[in-house]
């Protein structure tokens, strides 16, 4: 994995032993800070664990952004049931690539996130859930996790406290609705990736039906400095209702492309500037997908803005799950939102109507509208289906394929319409009807 | 049915590391590691591990068809996953897409008739700030340029 | 009910118990909100999104089949946006659905053609390609078509949760998911038929039933299955005087939508070309077709010599039979011939169990306490294999009301999979009674029994159950659909009409084959003779009344056509004692119901045995049989009428010895089920007990 030296305009706290040697190793992490935060916060009550990640502001890395410490209250105190805790290691978000750092240059930073965590809420044992396609972070976690389990900060009686807490991995198998969080704790038994009905939420029913926490990686790998630092600290590094940093992924058109750890409300066009180097030359702005494929698509001249989640929701997006896809005026929107359409449709888990049919039906009109196939109401349609799927379906994957769809639709018609009337119907079977994959 | 000492070591842990009775969570890491090792999901494999786990292949048969990484289907001895979602499409990920598919004469899901090379065209693979990204097998390779896709089939298929 | 919660569902102020699901709240108060995967009794999915209504404060439309009410809650179950919401899944939904209806089974009783009717999405803007897949056939009974399918799960949840098997999965992801049957191609399953029924388009066909017919084209005959003493109500499809179907969806009677392959197919044995269809006379050794005034004429002339002689005529009942042709029967042989010799094919021992609950009220199960019993004992049986509806009913019970099972039997049975405790012994005494201190905890029991438990254990179980100090009540199996009736009649050589001590005590069956006296035997319904076993008396003048020559028939000197319960009328007593209708569906050309038949018999030997009609011998029972004084609106309607407890002592007990149950799985039933080629086909039915 190409690491590069952090970009001088970056907050570096999460990622700041991503670039020393060695840094996966037990050695380098017990050197520098590693696992001092798990050390206290085992000395620590659980109410003070949670309210130190309230303090900090820290809200969810993996899309939705919800407070980690309210989260985490909600996990019963008296149980009969043990409590579990899961790491959503799923990555699959289109354009996203953070955790990915995480586990590989930092993996003793996630399992201290998870024992505070599991001190937290008195649960004995957790599993890291990550995507099929990482099997070598499988490997490395697997690694640590073991020397974890030799320097004793993970099994039996941690470091003497008399705690105990088991870890373990777990692979996914390429399903993209595993993510979800529902769908991800089916999947972690053993079953088809299909969303559970919510509530109950995993706090109160999670994994085999227990109190869970589940988070995001970046989540938990915020928890130990905060423990460490006091959460007024983080929260003083984001705004008033977000704390901490978190990673941007920037990809697409830039000139140096990369994962950026930057403070909530750092300035969009700075990080695409600065620290991704700018557009190509002679290239113009002319979109930017800010959080992950799910989330609607800003014209360049909505971009001019603070990276945090009430800015962009006023500006009709989301702050996501950290993946910036930027694109220049190069970029065909047509074949843009065909792509991120058919992405949606592949990953449609098939259990509610509207988003299993309602992705195929879009997949099936943008491919036709790519190849110019099509009159203007085509255009009217995808719209209007999109919306006909929004706020529908079992779970926001639906929405996930429909916020993109209507906003590209929306504020790229023109595209479109240019499409239509410059490409003259072929004779015989276009192309990209060939390539539906089934 | 038996694996090799090691995965029998590994399947052991495996079915240790979740709560008594719910073997069954054992199911997808099981099938993935025992199709690394067999190829594919034979009916035989999948009878195997609906043992192991306490499933019934029905149960086995409903996961398997879910998840994209298991297959029922021989692939090639290396499998060549090209993204092109997103970040990789704006780079230059369908280019080499279309590109693997025609040097290889394959299309999506198929395999090279000396079985040397299968491919497929994946979704994001988690490699977008370094796209255009394809994977070989479990390993990836970022910013990839069509020279290199180039010169990275012909070595795949001179190590068949 | 704890304190009600209070809401407005369209403008009407309605109450509801807490936790009740808004769907159903509305159902209870008039407002049908429609749905596709929600189906009471069954797991919730909330996949379809069809029930989406409007909620204030709530930002979205909610799924009514998940949210559960509270206080104050204003819903518009058919607010514009919850409308719209419903169209474009409908539209979303015909996409890919063939719209065959023209050629669909389903045609006419299709809840997405009733859909699209009541919202109106009958333009479509879809003009792309459709997604073919062939149509499978799964089994001789099941047929799959994938583009059909709306993907409602129906199917999945009736086959893991009501019927216990899983048969059926799903694979595949996406639009593309698919219904998978277990065995990769072909489903092994009980072949009960249920996917079919609770589908809601026509993905699941029946193999019989397709093609055959439209739906308003057939009579639908709501009857009783005649097949195990379950006693399901089956409608009857009835077309050109032929059953094409058999199902019970409109969920009337006893067993709700339940059926096994037996009510749902079982029928075609009536067709069977080895069906009787012309009396028969031996002549120079030979049966020959005779009309059926002379065959009476033969009977009933040979009947006057022989009682004119005082010979002795022995009578075998039917366990088919109708409760008015068993009482005539007995009647008709103790008073119009003068015999005592009656009998039938015991297989429960109900009397002892009658017996041994003297003194006792509301001790006597019904299929219903199955369902609402905090525990149940099941002793002795393959339940789900000999009693499918019983089994469902427990089934049910666990799954709504996490009821405690326990089972005392000789191998595995499908019970064990949700049983608080499973044992295995042929003692089985022993093993009840090693479950004492497990079933005390419980505030209710009902204990279920086969011919396992019969004479004096039957006593030894009932004071097991009194030592327990809860409440305990017992269901004594017994094989056929009118097993029960049979008893309850008087078919016993001890026993008259309810279980009154017979006048005077006649040859059990076995008896009257080694009597070397014996001067004739009149053979109902039964098959005493099977396997090519001989009467003692060589010169004994054998009447048969059957459906099929049976091995007793070939013996016979006079063979009779009967009707099968499909054809004729009159009532019939199940397990559990719960009376029921039957209902006349066609007629086979050439066969007579029995009572018909008794009657043609009384009139040409000149005996009074009362009038052979239906109600006039029902009417003779309710006086005279205890237990048997019903209401008849309740008959009348197709209700099920409990016969009351019979509370009392049975004076003289049947010889237990004679009690035996046929042992029958769900692929076989005695008799009929030989004719019956759906049940012979299917692939691989257990057919044998106890395998789990
Ligand atoms: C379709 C879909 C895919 C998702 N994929 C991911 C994912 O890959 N990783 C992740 O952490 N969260 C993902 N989420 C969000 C999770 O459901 C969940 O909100 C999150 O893991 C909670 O952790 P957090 O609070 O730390 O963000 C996804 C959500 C949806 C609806
Ligand atoms: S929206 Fe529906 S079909 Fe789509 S992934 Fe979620 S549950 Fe599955
Ligand atoms: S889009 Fe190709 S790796 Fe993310």
């Amino acid at each position: 994995m190409p690491y590069n030296k952090p970009h001088p305009a970056e907050t570096i706290i999460i990622s700041r032993r991503f670039h020393l040697p060695n840094s996966a190793s037990i050695d380098t992490f017990l050197a520098h800070d590693g696992y001092k935060a798990a050390r206290k916060a085992l000395d620590m009550s659980q109410d003070d664990i949670i309210n130190e990640v309230k303090k900090s502001n820290l809200r969810g890395r993996g899309g939705a952004g919800f407070p980690t410490g309210m989260k985490w209250g909600f996990v019963p105190r008296q149980s009969p049931k043990p409590k579990y805790i899961v790491v959503n290691a799923d990555e699959s978000e289109p354009g996203t690539c953070k955790d990915r750092l995480l586990m590989e240059f930092d993996p003793h930073r996630l399992i201290e996130g998870c024992l505070i965590a599991a001190k937290a809420v008195g649960a004995h044992q957790g599993w890291v859930y990550i995507r099929g396609e990482y099997r070598y972070l499988i490997d490395i976690m697997d690694k640590a996790i073991a020397e974890a389990y030799k320097a004793n900060w993970l099994g039996k009686n941690v470091q003497g406290t008399g705690f105990d807490f088991d870890l373990s991995t777990h692979t996914g198998a390429g399903a993209y609705e595993c993510g979800e969080e529902s769908a991800l704790l089916e999947s972690l038994e053993g079953k088809r990736g299909q969303p559970r009905i919510r509530p109950p939420f995993p706090a109160v029913s999670g994994a085999f039906q227990c109190p869970t926490i589940l988070n995001n990686v970046e989540t938990f790998c915020a928890v130990p400095d905060i423990i460490l630092n006091g959460g007024d600290w983080y929260a003083s590094l984001g705004v008033p209702r977000a704390g901490g940093t978190r990673l941007l992924c920037i990809s697409g058109h830039v000139q140096s492309p990369g994962v950026f750890e930057v403070p909530i409300g750092f300035p969009m066009m700075r990080a695409i500037n600065e620290m991704a180097g700018g557009l190509r030359p002679g290239r113009k702005l002319k979109a930017v997908i800010p959080g992950g494929s799910s989330c609607p698509v800003l014209k360049a001249d909505e971009c001019d803005l603070p990276m945090d989640y009430d800015s962009l929701a006023k500006a009709g997006s989301m702050l996501g799950s950290g993946g910036m896809v930027i694109m220049d005026d190069s970029t065909d929107m047509v074949k843009a939102a065909l792509r991120i359409i058919k992405f949606y449709q592949h990953e449609s888990c098939g259990w509610c109507i509207p988003c299993r049919e309602g992705t195929l039906w879009l997949k099936k009109i943008l491919t036709r509208l790519d190849d110019g196939i099509g009159v203007r109401s085509d255009i009217d349609l995808v719209g209007e289906l999109a919306e006909n799927m929004l706020g529908r379906t079992f779970c926001p994957l639906g929405d996930a394929a429909a916020l993109p769809t209507i906003s590209i639709v929306k504020k790229f018609r023109a595209e479109f319409e240019a499409r239509l009337a410059q490409v003259q119907v072929p004779a015989g079977v276009s192309e990209s009807l060939v390539r539906i994959h089934v | 049915m038996t694996f090799s000492p090691e995965l029998e070591a590994r399947l052991a842990k495996m079915l240790e590391s979740y709560p008594k009775g719910r073997e069954r969570a054992a199911l997808i890491p099981m099938l993935m590691y025992t199709q690394d090792e067999v190829g594919h999901i034979s009916k035989e494999l999948a009878e195997e591990v609906a043992k192991r786990c306490g499933v019934t292949t029905l149960q086995v048969e409903e996961v398997v068809g879910f998840y994209t990484m298991l297959r029922t289907k021989k692939m090639g001895k290396t499998h060549l996953q090209i993204c092109t979602n997103i970040s990789c499409l704006l780079v230059g990920g369908d280019e080499l897409w279309q590109h693997a598919s025609k040097k290889l004469g394959i299309g999506h899901n198929q395999v090279t008739a000396d079985g040397s090379i299968s491919l497929e065209e994946v979704e994001c693979i988690g490699a977008c700030s370094w796209a255009p990204a394809i994977q070989t097998n479990y390993d990836f390779h970022h910013y990839v340029t069509l020279d290199q896709l180039d010169k990275l089939i012909d070595d795949l298929r001179r190590i068949q | 009910m704890s304190n009600p919660v209070n809401l407005t569902i369209d403008g009407k102020a309605v109450q509801a118990a807490p936790g009740t699901l808004l769907i159903d709240a509305a159902k209870q108060s008039g407002i049908l909100i429609p749905a596709f995967c929600y189906y009471e009794g069954y797991s919730l999915q909330a996949a379809c999104r069809m029930c989406l209504v409007e909620v204030e404060k709530f930002p979205k439309l909610q799924a009514a089949c998940t949210l559960p009410v509270a206080e104050g809650m204003v819903v518009r179950t058919e607010a514009a946006s919850a409308v719209q919401a419903r169209k474009t899944t409908l539209e979303f939904l015909l996409t890919n659905h063939p719209l065959d209806c023209p050629v669909c089974d389903k045609g006419g009783e299709c809840e997405l053609q009733d859909m699209v009717f009541r919202y109106g999405a009958g333009e479509s803007r879809f003009t792309e390609v459709k997604h073919h897949v062939d149509e499978k056939q799964w089994s001789p009974v099941v047929y799959y078509d994938a583009p059909r399918c709306i993907l409602c799960y129906r199917c999945v949840r009736v086959c893991d949760e009501g019927m216990g098997v899983t048969a059926l999965g799903i694979t595949h992801r996406g639009a593309y998911s698919e219904i998978t049957p277990n065995k990769g191609d072909h489903l092994n399953c009980d072949q009960c038929g249920a996917c079919i029924d609770i589908c809601p388009v026509g993905a699941l066909t029946s193999g019989i039933y397709r093609y055959q017919t439209r739906p308003w084209e057939m009579e639908h005959v709501g009857t009783i299955c005649t097949h195990c003493s379950d006693g399901c109500k089956t409608t009857l499809g009835v077309r050109n005087n032929e059953i094409v179907r058999g199902n019970n969806r409109d969920s009337t009677g006893i067993n709700g939508e339940f059926l096994c392959i037996k009510g749902r197919y079982a029928f075609d044995f009536i067709k069977h070309e080895d069906r009787l269809q012309s009396p028969m006379v031996r002549r120079n050794g030979k049966l020959e077709e005779v009309s059926w005034a002379e065959a009476v004429k033969a009977v009933a002339a040979r009947f006057a010599e022989i009682k004119a002689a005082g010979g002795a005529i022995g009578v075998a009942g039917s366990v088919h039979s109708t409760n008015e042709e068993s009482y005539f029967l007995q009647k008709f042989a103790r008073q119009g011939l003068g015999t005592p010799h009656i009998d039938h094919a015991r297989s429960g021992d109900v009397p002892a169990l009658i017996h041994a609950l003297a003194g006792k009220t509301d001790a006597l199960a019904t299929a219903d306490s199955l369902y609402h019993a905090k525990a149940v004992l099941v002793v002795d049986a393959d339940l789900s294999q000999q009693h499918p509806f019983l089994a469902f009913q427990v089934r049910a019970n666990v799954r709504h009301h996490q009821a405690a099972v326990y089972t005392v039997t000789r191998g595995p049975v499908r019970e064990e999979q949700t049983a608080a405790k499973a044992v295995h012994t042929a003692d089985y005494l022993a093993g009840v009674r090693g479950l004492g201190e497990d079933l005390k905890k419980h505030a209710d029991l009902v204990i279920v029994f086969g011919d396992g438990i019969k004479g004096a254990a039957v006593g030894e179980l009932v004071a097991f159950g009194d030592s327990l100090g809860i409440p305990v009540r017992y269901v004594c199996l017994v094989d056929y659909s009118n097993s029960r009736g049979a008893m309850d009649m008087g078919l016993l050589p001890e026993l008259g009409p309810g279980y009154h001590p017979a006048a005077v005590r006649g040859m059990s069956l076995p008896q009257m084959a080694a009597s070397q006296d014996l001067a004739a035997l009149w053979v109902v319904g039964a098959d005493p003779l099977a396997g090519g076993k001989r009467l003692a008396s060589g010169k004994a003048f054998v009447v048969v009344q059957d459906l099929f020559l049976t091995d007793t028939a070939k013996q016979a000197d006079v063979v009779l056509p009967s009707a099968s319960a499909y054809e004729k009328s009159g009532t019939v007593t199940n397990v559990t004692g719960q009376i029921q209708r039957l209902k006349k569906g066609l007629n086979i050309m050439g066969a007579k119901p029995d009572l018909e038949i008794f009657g043609l018999i009384a009139r040409a030997m000149g005996v009074d045995a009362g009038r052979a009609q239906n109600e006039a011998v029902f009417e003779e029972i309710r006086k005279s049989v205890r237990g048997y004084n019903v209401p008849l609106p309740v008959l009348a309607t197709g209700g099920a009428a409990q016969a009351q407890p019979v509370n009392g002592r049975v004076d003289v007990l049947p010889d237990p010895e004679l009690v035996r149950s046929a042992g029958d799985t769900l692929f076989t039933s005695g008799s009929l089920g030989r004719y019956s080629k759906i049940l012979g086909s299917v692939m691989e039915a257990p057919g044998a007990l106890y395998k789990g």
